[in-house]
């Protein structure tokens, strides 16, 4: 199923590096000392018990958090901390668990909005709806056209995406990061709250960005059976602390993971 | 049974025997109508993208329009003899004006208050409010002015037009302020709704966190939208001021506006525009028809008392929308 294999991923190029990540809210500790890469290509899973600090983890990446202590490295270059902004355009994409579109815009718009960042007219040329501004929607729309058409939503083209059943925006969520042309997919939960036919239609969809697209993915996802199906390399995270990383079975093995997703008697 | 006869009865009779009167009073409320949207339009904006109620918005009115006759009072001083010349070098300094408020806004306002409660960001307005009026009455002076109404080639006096058997006057300034409302407001409803920047900020109106992660940057749309508003603010004051005078007084119409808020849903731009046309027809029908019944003067509370019974039926608003919260 996956387009790699272990050894490949293992002699490939970093793509990001978390290095040594504490984050605190007050006085909570949602991310202690968290440090693990994510290679170019590569499916990464990032799993855990509820409250383990995964989504804080993705939070960190794009730059919605900005954590006390670490670095991350992205594409070679070294960063304290990321702006959401400077994030977007260096080629980081993401996903929310609890789907953030722009409800009262139709799909269309919703997709189109993820291209923001590759459309440079000027703001006096789009006044005027012509000339360069008009060239560029129409090529960026292309571009909106074969995601929709990759997505299977041609139909919901049209549809303000507030009134679509939950699966659909999810999809149009995943459109909208696609139209960034990310190097860095972060999804959070893509599956959370499908039945089996929508998880399998989205697994497939991730699968086939990773191997047509050949965009890294880094995803968070409580459904094992699909991280075993989908990632090539699991990091554990329980109480904000990294206990576990390797290939999904070697994290399946792992007494840590069995304990944390368990419990354990002490 | 007479006071039943001359709620119920008695203005529609009128209003029947004299269509001509009717047709003014119309007229007279379409053009206040379109004066309040377009006040209204200016708070919506700021509204949808930033989610602040902008108190400074009547005050931004003033203070637009009285840039421009205090620039251009300066720029004649100065030597530009050729009144034309001077309006509308005051007019495109003025522009700038408006474009450095929102910079300023933006930076020192917006920027620094950021994830704070939105009762402080209300309160910062209230904050700009009294900090403009102070700011126009140190430069330009407190005293009442007149707007430069033919140096901008803004039409003089009225059409009396002969219809239903009588006459119906129209002022020439009033008909120039509705064309130049409508295009304003055409002109704002193309660019949301098909450029990137309207796109982005519809966006930005949706979900901040969606808009951040695709890489639109916040501090770019506020900017955009506190200069649309000013804008808007400045065309409004211009319109205004030239049926009146320039004066700080002026700032009341903004309060006026609150009912067409209230009205039209502050989320909405259609349901500004709608409910500024209510509000504007409607006062002038009731002060017209109605009033004499309550000895004059219901003008300044009825738009209130629409607003409210409206409360009553539909909280969020003609075209607003309904805020359901999952319990």
């Amino acid at each position: 199923m996956r387009a790699r294999s272990d050894a490949e991923i293992a002699a490939g190029q970093v793509l990001l590096a978390v290095e040594s990540i504490s984050l605190s809210f007050g006085g909570i500790k949602a991310l202690t000392e968290v440090s693990f890469d994510i290679k170019k290509g590569e499916v990464r899973a990032i799993i855990g018990p509820n409250g383990a600090g995964k989504t804080s983890m993705l939070n960190v990446i794009n730059g919605f958090y900005k954590p006390q202590h670490g670095r991350i490295m992205f594409k070679g270059l070294s960063h304290a901390a990321m702006e959401p902004h400077e994030a977007a355009s260096s080629g980081i994409a993401r996903t929310f668990q609890n789907v953030a579109l722009f409800k009262s815009m139709t799909t269309l718009d919703n997709i189109m909005a993820g291209r923001t960042l590759k459309m440079h007219r000027s703001f006096f040329w789009q006044l005027l709806r012509h000339g360069p501004a008009m060239r560029e929607e129409i090529e960026h729309r292309k571009r909106v056209e074969e995601i929709i058409d990759f997505l299977e939503i041609p139909h919901i083209r049209r549809i303000p995406v507030g009134r679509l059943p939950y699966g659909l925006q999810k999809r149009v969520e995943l459109g909208r990061a696609l139209a960034m042309e990310p190097d860095l997919l972060l999804l959070d939960e893509p599956m959370a709250g499908m039945n089996l036919e929508e998880k399998e239609d989205m697994s497939r969809f991730v699968i086939d960005v990773n191997n047509h697209f050949g965009t890294t993915i880094a995803l968070i996802e409580h459904d094992m059976g699909v991280v075993m199906d989908l990632s090539d390399r699991v990091v554990v995270l329980d109480y904000g602390r990294k206990i576990a990383d390797g290939t999904p079975d070697e994290v399946k093995r792992d007494r840590a993971v069995i304990d944390a997703y368990l419990g354990v008697a002490h | 049974m007479d006071l039943l006869y001359n709620i119920f009865i008695n203005p529609f009779v009128q209003m029947v025997a004299a269509p001509d009167l009717l047709v003014q009073t119309l007229w007279e409320g379409l053009v206040g109508g379109v004066l309040y949207a377009l006040i209204a339009l200016g708070f919506v904006l700021i509204f949808k993208a930033s989610g602040v109620f902008n108190f400074a918005q009547g005050i931004m009115v003033v203070f637009g329009a009285l840039t421009l006759v205090g620039l251009y009072t300066i720029l004649t001083r100065i030597g530009l003899t050729n009144v034309h010349a001077a309006a509308f070098a005051a007019l495109a300094l003025t522009i700038g004006v408006m474009f450095l408020l929102a910079v300023t806004v933006e930076r020192m306002v917006l920027r620094p208050l950021v994830n704070q409660p939105d009762i402080i960001l209300f309160m910062a307005t209230f904050g700009l409010t009294y900090l403009l009026i102070g700011f126009g009455e140190v430069i330009f002076g407190g005293e009442p002015k007149i707007m430069i109404t033919e140096a901008l080639y803004l039409p003089k006096g009225s059409y009396d037009i002969k219809m239903l058997g009588g006459f119906v006057s129209l002022q020439k300034i009033d008909i120039a302020a509705a064309i130049i409302a409508s295009v304003m407001v055409a002109g704002l409803a193309v660019f949301f709704s098909v450029t990137r920047i309207g796109r982005a900020l519809r966006a930005v109106a949706d979900s901040h966190k969606a808009a951040l992660s695709v890489g639109i940057s916040l501090e770019q749309i506020w900017v955009i939208v506190w200069f649309a508003s000013g804008l808007v603010a400045l065309v409004t004051g211009i319109m205004w001021a030239a049926r009146s005078d320039v004066s700080f007084a002026l700032q009341i119409i903004a309060l006026r506006a609150l009912p067409v808020l209230i009205l039209g849903g502050f989320t909405s731009i259609p349901g500004a525009i709608v409910g500024g046309l209510i509000i504007g027809i409607g006062e002038k029908l009731g002060e017209f028809y109605w009033g004499p019944l309550l000895g004059s003067g219901i003008e300044s509370w009825l738009a209130y008392f629409i607003a409210l019974v409206f409360l009553l039926f539909r909280p969020q608003g003609l075209f607003g929308e309904k805020i359901i919260e999952r319990v």
